[in-house]
C-alpha cells in the first residue's frame, strides 16, 4: 500500500452531522478511508456560561450547571453546590447528602444508558439499542419529575441541601424500578456485549494506554477503560459515598469496547449503591439553615438568592458519568462569584481524540468519538 | 369469453393465455403479443409502486415495534397513508442540483438506478406461464442487470460534488464488485442442479424434485448475505452509513430524485427476494397448493417473507466496517462458495454418471450438503480465527482499590472475519 499515492482528502465530520452528538466538528484529513490527521474544532455551542455566571448570584447560577452537561444535570448541580458549600463552610444535613447521592446515581444510570445506546447507534445499529435505553431512562426521568418537577434541566440541588424532599410515593416507585432494571441490564449485556459485530467494531479500536490517559488528564469511564482504577467517589468521597459499598469497574484493554463494558458495569454498580441508599437513608431536614453569611446588609430578612460567601476560593470535584467534573469558584465577598470555572470532563476527555483516531478509518473515528461520550454543551460551555 | 369468466378461471393472470385470448378476439398475431406484454408491464409497474409504498409502511411499523415505538400512525387509518403523503411531499419538493454538480450525470443517476431494477422483474415466473420475458439465460440476465446498480451509484456519488457522497460511492464500488462474485458463485449451484438458466425451468425442476434450499443451505446463506450488501441493508449499509457519511452517495439528492433512489433500493430488495424465492424456494409452487390459489399470490407471499428477513436485520444488527465486510467476502464467503460449487459439481456428476434415480440421489445430496455446509462454515470460521474476538470480550474487572492499574491488552485482537 505504501507505493499507492493518493491525494489527501479533507472531510468534515460536523458541525452538522448525524453522529457528532451535537455541534462538534472533526476535521479529518484522509488517505482513502484512512485518517492521517484529525483536528477538532470547538465552540459552536459556546454560550459563555462562565462569564454569565459572574453576573449572577450563587443560587441563580445553579440552572447554568444543568445546561452544561444536559444529559447529567444532577451531577452538574451537585459539583457546583459542593464548591459553594466548601466556600461558605456549610454543613449539609445527612438526608440531603443521601438524596444527592441517590439522584446522582440515578443520573449516572440514565446518562450511561444514553452513552451505551448512542455508541451502538454509532456502530450502525440503527436506533434500536438507543430506543431500548430510552425506555429505561424515561423511568428514571419520571422519578426526577416526581422529585423536582423537571425531567432534563433539573435544578434540584441547592446550596445547603436539595430544593425539596422527595414525596412519600417516590421510594416505592424507585424500588420497583430497581427491581426491574437488572433484568433489562441482563438483556442488554446479552445482546450487546457478545454481539459479534459490536466486538469486531470496537475491540482494539481507539486504544489509549494508561500513561497516555493520565498524561492527557482523562477521567471517568475513559480512564477506567484504560485500566486505571480511579474514581472520585472512592478517592475523595462526597455526599454519602463513604457509607455505601460498591466496586470500581475497570477495563483491561483501553479500547472502545472496554469503555463500553465499563459503562455497562457501572450501571450495575449504581444499582448496588441505590439499593443500599434507599434502605439506609435517614429521616430529617433536607436543607441546612444557613448562617450569618447570608444576611443581607442593612438588616433585611434572609434572602436565599443572595448569599455572600467570604472572600476566598474553592474547588469541588465529583465523579460525573463522564468523568471528573470540577467547579472552581473565587469569591470577592459580593453576591456573585468573581470567577466561575468549570473543569468539564467532556472537554478534557476529547484531548486525546487525535491520538486515538489517526491511523484508523472514518467509521472508527465515529465510534471512538461515541466512546468518549461527549456532551457538546459541556465541551463548549 | 367475458372478463369475469377469465378472472374466475385464473387465466387473466396468465400473460401467454391473455395473448391467445386477444388473438381469439380477432387481433393480428403481433398486436396480441404486444398488447399482452404492455398489460403485463403495466401490472408489474403498478405492483412495484404499490408494493414499495406498502412496504415502507410495513418496515416503519415493524422496526418501530422492535424499538418500543409506535411508528407512523397519524395519516390515515393506522398511518397507512403515510407513504402516500411522503411520496406526494417528495414529488412536490423543488428539484435542487447542487453547485458544482455534474448536471447530466446527477440527473441520470436516479433513473439509471431505477429502470434496470424494474427490468429484473420481467424474468421471474409469477405463475405458470406467467413470465414476461422467458429468457433462456435468466440467471445471467439477473446478475447482469443487478450489476448496473454499481455504476449508477458511482455516478450519483461522483456527480453530486460532495465528499460524503464520494466516499459512499467508493465504498459501494468496492463492496458490490466483491459481493457480485459471491452472488455468481452462489447462483451457480442451483444452475448446476437444474442444468438450465431459465427461471421457469428452475421452478419446474423444484416442482418435480425438491426445493433447492434443502440441497443448498450454504449457497442460500451466501446469497442472502450478498443480497444484503447488494441492496445496502444493515449489517452492510456502508454505502449510506448514516452515522458515518450522512447518507452516502445520495446525500445531495432531494425531492423525487431521492424518491427514485429510495424506491430503487426497495425494488432491488424485492428483486433479491424474488431471486431467492425462484431459485431456492420453489417460485410460485407450494406443494400442490398452486392448483387452488393463483401462483402469483404464492410467489408474492414467499417474496415478502424473504424480504422481511432484511427488515428484521435492519432493526437488529449493527454495521460492519468496510474492511471487515470486504474481508468477510474475500476470506470467508469466497472460499466457501467456491468449495460449494465444487461439491455440487461433483454431486451432479456422480448422480448423472451412475444414473441414480432422484429418490436415491437427492436425500443423500441434502444430507451431505447440510453436513458439509455446517462443517465448512464452522471449520473455516475457526481457521480464520473466529471466536477469539468474542472470547476476548470479557467483562470489566471490579475492584475496591483506587490507583491500581489493570492494563493488559489482549493479544490477537485482530479477528479474522
Amino acid at each position: 500500500m505504501t507505493s499507492l499515492q493518493s491525494e489527501p482528502f479533507v472531510i468534515n465530520i460536523g458541525p452538522q452531522h448525524p453522529s457528532t452528538h451535537g455541534v462538534f466538528r472533526l476535521r479529518l484529513t484522509m488517505d482513502g478511508e484512512k485518517i492521517t490527521e484529525a483536528d477538532m474544532v470547538m465552540g459552536y455551542l459556546h454560550r459563555s456560561m462562565e462569564k454569565l455566571a459572574e453576573e449572577r448570584t450563587y443560587t441563580q447560577n445553579i440552572p447554568f450547571t444543568d445546561r452544561t452537561d444536559y444529559l447529567s444535570a444532577m451531577t452538574g448541580n451537585l459539583a457546583y453546590v459542593l464548591a459553594v458549600e466548601r466556600l461558605m463552610e456549610v454543613e449539609v444535613p445527612e438526608r440531603a447528602k443521601w438524596l444527592r447521592m441517590i439522584m446522582a446515581e440515578l443520573q449516572r444510570i440514565a446518562s450511561h444508558a444514553m452513552a451505551v445506546g448512542i455508541f451502538a447507534n454509532d456502530t450502525g445499529a440503527w436506533q434500536t439499542p438507543v430506543m431500548h435505553m430510552f425506555r429505561d431512562r424515561e423511568k428514571i426521568l419520571d422519578l426526577f419529575e416526581m422529585a423536582c418537577g423537571a425531567r432534563l434541566t433539573l435544578n434540584y440541588m441547592r446550596i445547603g441541601g436539595v430544593s425539596r424532599d422527595i414525596p412519600p410515593e417516590w421510594i416505592p416507585q424507585a424500588k420497583k424500578l430497581l427491581k426491574d432494571l437488572p433484568k433489562k441490564f441482563a438483556e442488554y449485556e446479552d445482546l450487546l456485549l457478545t454481539n459479534e459485530i459490536i466486538v469486531a467494531r470496537s475491540r482494539g479500536i481507539g486504544v489509549l494506554t494508561p500513561d497516555q490517559a493520565i498524561a492527557h488528564s482523562v477521567s471517568g469511564p475513559m480512564l477506567r477503560g484504560s485500566g486505571v482504577a480511579w474514581d472520585i467517589r472512592k478517592a475523595d468521597p462526597y455526599a454519602a459515598y463513604d457509607k455505601v459499598d460498591f466496586d470500581v469497574a475497570v477495563g483491561t484493554n483501553g479500547d472502545v469496547y472496554d469503555r463500553f463494558v465499563v459503562r455497562m458495569a457501572e450501571m450495575r454498580q449504581s444499582l448496588r449503591i441505590l439499593e443500599q441508599a434507599l434502605e439506609m437513608m435517614p429521616e430529617g431536614p433536607v436543607h441546612a439553615r444557613l448562617g450569618a453569611a447570608t444576611v443581607q446588609p442593612g438588616g433585611q430578612s434572609i434572602a436565599p438568592l443572595a448569599y455572600r460567601p467570604p472572600v476566598g476560593e474553592a474547588y469541588a470535584r465529583i465523579e460525573s458519568p463522564r468523568g471528573e467534573i470540577g467547579y472552581y469558584i473565587v469569591s470577592d465577598g459580593s453576591p456573585a462569584p468573581f470567577r466561575f470555572h468549570i473543569r468539564s470532563p467532556s472537554f478534557i476527555n476529547l484531548t486525546p481524540l487525535a491520538l486515538m483516531t489517526v491511523g484508523s478509518t472514518v467509521a472508527d473515528a465515529v465510534v471512538i468519538l461515541g466512546s468518549v461520550d461527549i456532551v457538546v454543551g459541556e465541551v463548549d460551555r | 369469453m367475458g372478463l369475469l369468466a377469465m378472472l374466475l378461471e385464473g387465466e387473466w393472470y396468465d400473460f401467454g393465455d391473455l395473448a391467445e385470448q386477444i388473438e381469439d378476439w380477432g387481433a393480428p398475431d403481433e398486436a396480441a403479443y404486444v398488447l399482452a406484454t404492455l398489460v403485463a408491464t403495466v401490472v408489474i409497474l403498478l405492483w412495484a409502486v404499490l408494493s414499495v409504498l406498502a412496504f415502507i409502511w410495513i418496515e416503519r411499523r415493524v422496526v418501530a415495534l422492535m424499538q418500543n415505538r409506535k411508528g407512523p400512525n397519524r395519516v390515515g387509518p393506522a398511518g397507512l397513508l403515510q407513504p402516500v403523503a411522503d411520496a406526494l411531499k417528495l414529488l412536490m419538493k423543488e428539484a435542487i442540483t447542487t453547485a458544482g454538480a455534474d448536471r447530466i450525470l446527477f440527473w441520470a443517476a436516479p433513473i439509471i438506478i431505477f429502470v434496470p431494477t424494474l427490468a429484473i422483474f420481467a424474468i421471474f415466473p409469477w405463475g405458470e406461464n406467467m413470465v414476461l420475458a422467458d429468457l433462456n439465460v435468466g440467471v445471467l440476465f439477473l446478475l447482469a442487470i443487478a450489476g448496473i446498480n454499481t455504476p449508477a451509484v458511482f455516478l450519483a456519488g461522483w456527480s453530486s460534488n460532495n465528499k460524503y457522497a464520494l466516499l459512499g460511492s467508493m465504498r459501494t464500488i468496492a463492496m458490490l464488485i466483491s459481493y457480485e462474485i459471491i452472488q455468481v458463485l452462489a447462483l451457480l449451484a442451483p444452475v448446476l442442479f437444474v442444468s438450465s438458466m431459465r427461471m421457469a425451468d428452475i421452478v419446474s425442476w423444484q416442482e418435480d424434485y425438491v426445493w433447492i434450499v434443502l440441497i443448498q443451505p450454504l449457497g442460500l446463506l451466501a446469497y442472502i448475505i450478498a443480497g444484503a450488501v447488494e441492496m445496502n441493508r444493515s449489517p452492510a449499509d456502508n454505502a449510506e452509513a448514516e452515522s458515518e457519511i450522512v447518507a452516502g452517495y445520495h446525500t445531495e439528492y432531494g425531492g423525487i430524485k431521492f424518491g427514485f433512489f429510495y424506491q430503487g433500493e426497495y425494488l432491488a430488495g424485492f428483486a433479491i427476494a424474488a431471486a431467492v424465492v425462484t431459485l431456492y424456494f420453489g417460485g410460485w409452487t407450494l406443494f400442490g397448493l398452486e392448483e387452488w390459489i393463483p401462483g402469483w399470490s404464492i410467489f408474492l407471499g414467499k417474496l415478502y417473507t424473504i424480504f422481511f428477513i432484511y427488515i428484521w436485520s435492519r432493526g437488529t444488527l449493527p454495521r460492519l466496517r468496510i474492511d471487515q465486510l470486504m474481508g468477510f467476502a474475500w476470506k470467508f464467503l469466497l472460499p466457501l462458495t467456491i468449495a460449494n460449487v465444487l461439491i455440487v459439481g461433483a454431486e451432479v456428476l456422480i448422480w448423472r454418471e451412475n444414473e441414480l434415480s432422484s429418490w436415491e440421489a437427492l436425500p443423500a445430496i441434502a444430507v451431505v450438503n447440510l453436513a458439509l455446509g455446517v462443517v465448512l462454515f464452522a471449520g473455516w470460521a475457526r481457521f480464520l480465527g473466529h471466536g477469539k474476538g468474542t472470547q476476548a470480550a470479557s467483562g470489566a474487572i471490579l475492584t475496591q482499590e483506587i490507583g491500581t492499574v489493570h492494563f493488559k491488552p489482549a493479544v490477537g485482537t485482530e479477528a479474522g472475519s
